[in-house]
């Protein structure tokens, strides 16, 4: 008896690395570039490395297909090269000898490709499922543009500085066109227009009448 | 005995060395004055900076043997720039006019000078504050991170990024399709970006309002504009070093290859180059100037700016190719590294087996041991000097080479908006001169009524140019730049300067200019200055005008565009102009250039006309 059943677990798992190849219609290839993510920080790839991969990929069966009971034997792996890079197919935990289709495996990676990402400290780039194209991340797309805001800004700077100069202007020549009649009025009294000879051309001179009347008179 | 064309009545038209002093103490003048020496020398190096130092020169001096080509830029400098600028110093500070009023001093005939210059500096503002609109859009994009050029966007079902941006780059794209939605042809408009009428009318603003009150505003500004592009051309300097492959920029800008030296296109571009980085000819320096005091020593401050424009230039290209040999050296390792992953993959060796430096041994060595799996493979063609060499020129330079650059370096918005900034203040800089090229002959021509304030002429000038320069912030948009760019700003100021020279030289007189200079700094001009004035300078403008027609008559018109459809894409497709082009290239470049000779020959048939009428009246008068 026991040995009839341990035939058939031989058999069985012979029947999976069989099935298990690369270029297999069931399954995947993985390839980990550990080195180009972390540098210096890499851990090197082994078996403890390989079974929490495993784990991780019965995690992700088990989120997508619910009810089902994935197991870490459930995800056969072969053709391990140097280059870390394998190939892996799902078997359903029901039936050992039937497979899970590529196309349920593919969304249930797909659904959980962060968690699968992040517990390798790796990213959609560097650890790459062959074929599964990553969904792209949609860029971050502002409420409000901030380039509206700041041509806001600056337009609001602008607009307020010239106002602020024609207002300037506009009083300063208010002013100067006010005091002109008064300063007039009050010259008038103490100036005389006086047309100077000067190198032969007539000018205009103004005589300050205030300024000579005190010279005539000495002081005391 | 020295040649000079007979010139009665010069005299009545122009202050006398006496009325100079008389009104140099009195400081009886009307015009604008300059607050301080700095103002002045500011402005006008800030007009003779401009952002052809940052994208013109550099690309000038790569292409035409690195080190090597300072030797004809620095020769033509002083043989060619010093003395022009000089000669428009001195006969401003001299006739005390704007550039309109000096030619028109000289004599009425010559009036059209200043007419050519006001159109030339018209035409070329017009496409330059374009420039500025899109520097301004670029500026305004750099307040958030990551930066709007760093990513493709999606496409409608969000699988995959937008065609035109997976097939070209981010930075391509960026500029070409969501700036400007360039159409594939020049004559299909295709209606108006609205963000580039907007970014327009806000470099108008600002142009307006830096020079709301003529240069008592824009000598102010100056302050900053002229001076913040030295300070961040040292900070691009100082990062730009302590990049990986600045060296390698620097290698391939500085590298002399002595073999350019006796290629005469090189002695061209140089002396175009010269030509065109002082500004001379668009009547600006000869405005500014009149604003000085009488004995303002020019010569020396043509000697200075000299200095401080050659100086300028070599400074602006080291910063620049220290950030294009990053770039570089990013992309190709970046190709390169792809390159190993390729080779890697397929054969399935651990990851740190190949490297950059044993990667074309490892080559050998698996193509020898399995040539049909290399054969299926696809490698990039990974080429440092095209990756230098590629888009270093004009606008190529500043939206998608260096905004390529700034993605890559770590606290990009920052960078970005330094960068722009920088090529802000450079732009407004020059335009101040442009503006005072235009408002100053407007007004002397009497287009602009002088009983006007400064606000009211500044402001009709900026809003009549904004509304034309709408027809830049169509699709097409950057089809039009290019082609000012190309005629406008080329052959006119060539012919203008010739004209200046000859007009100064041999109808105001040689020997009254050196008597006037004399008067205006206390020593007559060397023999240098005499020779470059009268035989040098002529000769080599005269040599590089005939040089530019005879080529540019030669070529083809072509225009390069941006065409997702075409097979060249991503790189822009060379097609021909449409033909009415050609009417358009005689607007821009012929009607300046022409505008000298009409206007004499028109004066000419004018006072003859009236003479005759005279002559005929007090004939029936006395019979």
């Amino acid at each position: 008896m026991l040995d009839k059943i341990l035939f058939l677990l031989c058999l069985a798992s012979a029947l999976a690395d069989e099935r298990c190849m690369p270029d297999t219609p069931h399954g995947f290839q993985v390839r980990l570039s550990i080195k180009t993510a972390l540098g210096d920080e890499a851990y090197a790839w082994n078996e403890n490395e390989m079974f929490l991969f495993r784990a991780t990929l019965a995690f992700a069966m088990r989120n997508h297909m619910t009810g089902q009971q994935f197991n870490v034997s459930n995800i056969v792996v072969c053709d391990e090269t140097e280059r870390v890079s394998f190939w892996f197919i799902v078997t359903s935990p029901l039936d050992t000898s039937q497979l899970i289709d590529q196309e349920n495996v593919e969304a249930a990676i797909r659904r959980s490709r962060n968690r699968i990402n992040s517990a390798f400290l790796l990213t959609d780039k560097t650890l790459e499922f062959v074929d599964i194209l990553p969904t792209l991340g949609t860029p971050y797309v502002h409420p409000t543009p901030p380039w509206l805001i700041a041509f806001g800004v600056v337009m609001g700077a602008v607009g307020a500085g010239i106002i602020i100069m024609l207002v300037s202007s506009a009083v300063q020549k208010k002013l100067k066109t006010n005091k002109k009649p008064q300063d007039k009025d009050e010259d008038d009294e103490e100036e005389t227009r006086v047309k100077t000879m000067e190198n032969g051309v007539a000018r205009d001179g103004v005589y300050n009448m205030s300024f000579s009347e005190d010279e005539r008179f000495t002081a005391m | 005995m020295r040649l000079v064309l007979p010139n009665p009545g010069l005299e009545d038209r122009i202050f006398s060395h006496e009325d100079l002093e008389r009104m140099e103490k009195e400081e009886a003048e009307d015009r604008p004055k300059w607050d301080n020496k700095a103002q002045y020398i500011l402005t006008c190096v800030g007009f003779c900076i401009g952002i052809g130092n940052v994208w013109r020169f550099p690309y000038l001096c790569q292409s035409h043997g690195g080190g090597a080509f300072l030797i004809p830029y620095l020769i033509l400098l002083v043989l060619e720039g010093m003395p022009l600028l000089l000669l428009e110093f001195a006969i401003g500070q001299r006739l005390r006019k704007g550039s309109v009023g000096v030619w028109k001093a000289i004599n009425p005939y010559l009036t059209g000078i200043g007419i050519a210059s006001m159109l030339v500096s018209l035409l070329i503002g017009l496409y330059y504050n374009t420039l500025l609109a899109w520097i301004l859009w670029y500026f305004f994009n750099s307040f958030q991170d990551p930066l709007p050029w760093a990513q493709c966007p999606l496409n409608e079902n969000r699988t995959e990024f937008v065609s035109e941006c997976q097939r070209s780059t981010t930075v391509d794209y960026y500029f070409y399709r969501v700036t400007l939605n360039s159409t594939p042809s020049i004559a299909d408009s295709g209606g108006l970006q609205w963000q580039i009428v907007l970014c327009l009318f806000a470099a108008w603003t600002v142009i307006f309002i830096c020079y709301i009150r003529g240069i008592s505003t824009s000598g102010k500004a100056v302050y900053v504009t002229a001076i913040l592009p030295y300070i961040v051309l040292a900070i691009f300097l100082i990062r730009g070093l302590t990049l990986k492959g600045s060296v390698t920029g620097l290698k391939y800008l500085f590298t002399p290859d002595v073999d350019e030296l006796m290629n005469p296109q090189t002695w061209l571009d140089a002396g175009a180059q010269v030509f065109y980085a002082f500004s001379i000819a668009w009547g600006g320096l000869i405005s500014f100037s009149s604003y000085n005091p009488v004995h303002n020593n020019c010569m020396q401050d043509a000697v200075i700016l000299s200095i401080i424009t050659g100086f300028t230039s070599i400074y602006a290209a080291t910063a620049t190719y220290t950030i294009i040999g990053f770039r570089a050296t990013e992309k190709y390792e970046k190709c390169m590294s792809e390159n190993i992953m390729t080779l890697v993959n397929a054969f399935h060796l651990p990851e740190d087996s190949i490297t950059a430096s044993n990667y074309d041994a490892a080559l050998n060595h698996l193509n020898s041991s399995s040539p049909d799996i290399i054969l299926g493979l696809h490698f990039e063609n990974c080429d440092m000097q095209k990756l230098l060499s590629e888009g270093v020129e004009g606008t190529g330079l500043a939206f998608i080479v260096f905004t390529e650059a700034i993605i890559k370096m770590p606290g990009s918005p920052a960078w970005s908006i330094l960068f722009f900034i920088m090529l802000l203040c450079l732009g407004i800089s020059t335009l101040f001169g442009n503006i005072e090229g235009v408002v100053v002959p407007l007004k002397d021509l009497n287009v602009l009524p002088k009983k006007w304030p400064q606000e009211a002429l500044t402001g009709v000038t900026c809003a009549v140019a904004f509304v034309i320069t709408l027809l830049f912030a169509q699709h097409s948009g950057i089809y039009w730049v290019t082609l000012f760019d190309d005629f406008a700003g080329s052959v006119p100021l060539l012919t203008i300067g010739l004209f200046e020279m000859i007009a100064v030289v041999y109808i105001y007189g040689i020997d009254r200019f050196n008597e006037d200079i004399k008067f205006m700094i206390g020593y007559k001009p060397s023999i240098f200055w005499q020779l470059s004035w009268r035989f040098i300078g002529p000769v080599i403008i005269l040599v590089i005008l005939v040089a530019y027609l005879v080529t540019e008559v030669q070529k083809e018109l072509t225009y390069l565009v941006w065409d997702p459809n075409s097979d060249d894409f991503p790189s822009l497709a060379s097609v021909p102009y449409p033909s009415w082009i050609s009417a358009v290239i005689f607007l821009l470049a012929g009607v300046p250039s022409l505008t000298v000779p009409l206007y004499a020959l028109c004066r000419l048939v004018i006072v003859t006309c009236k003479k005759k009428k005279k002559m005929s009246e007090t004939i029936c008068q006395l019979s």
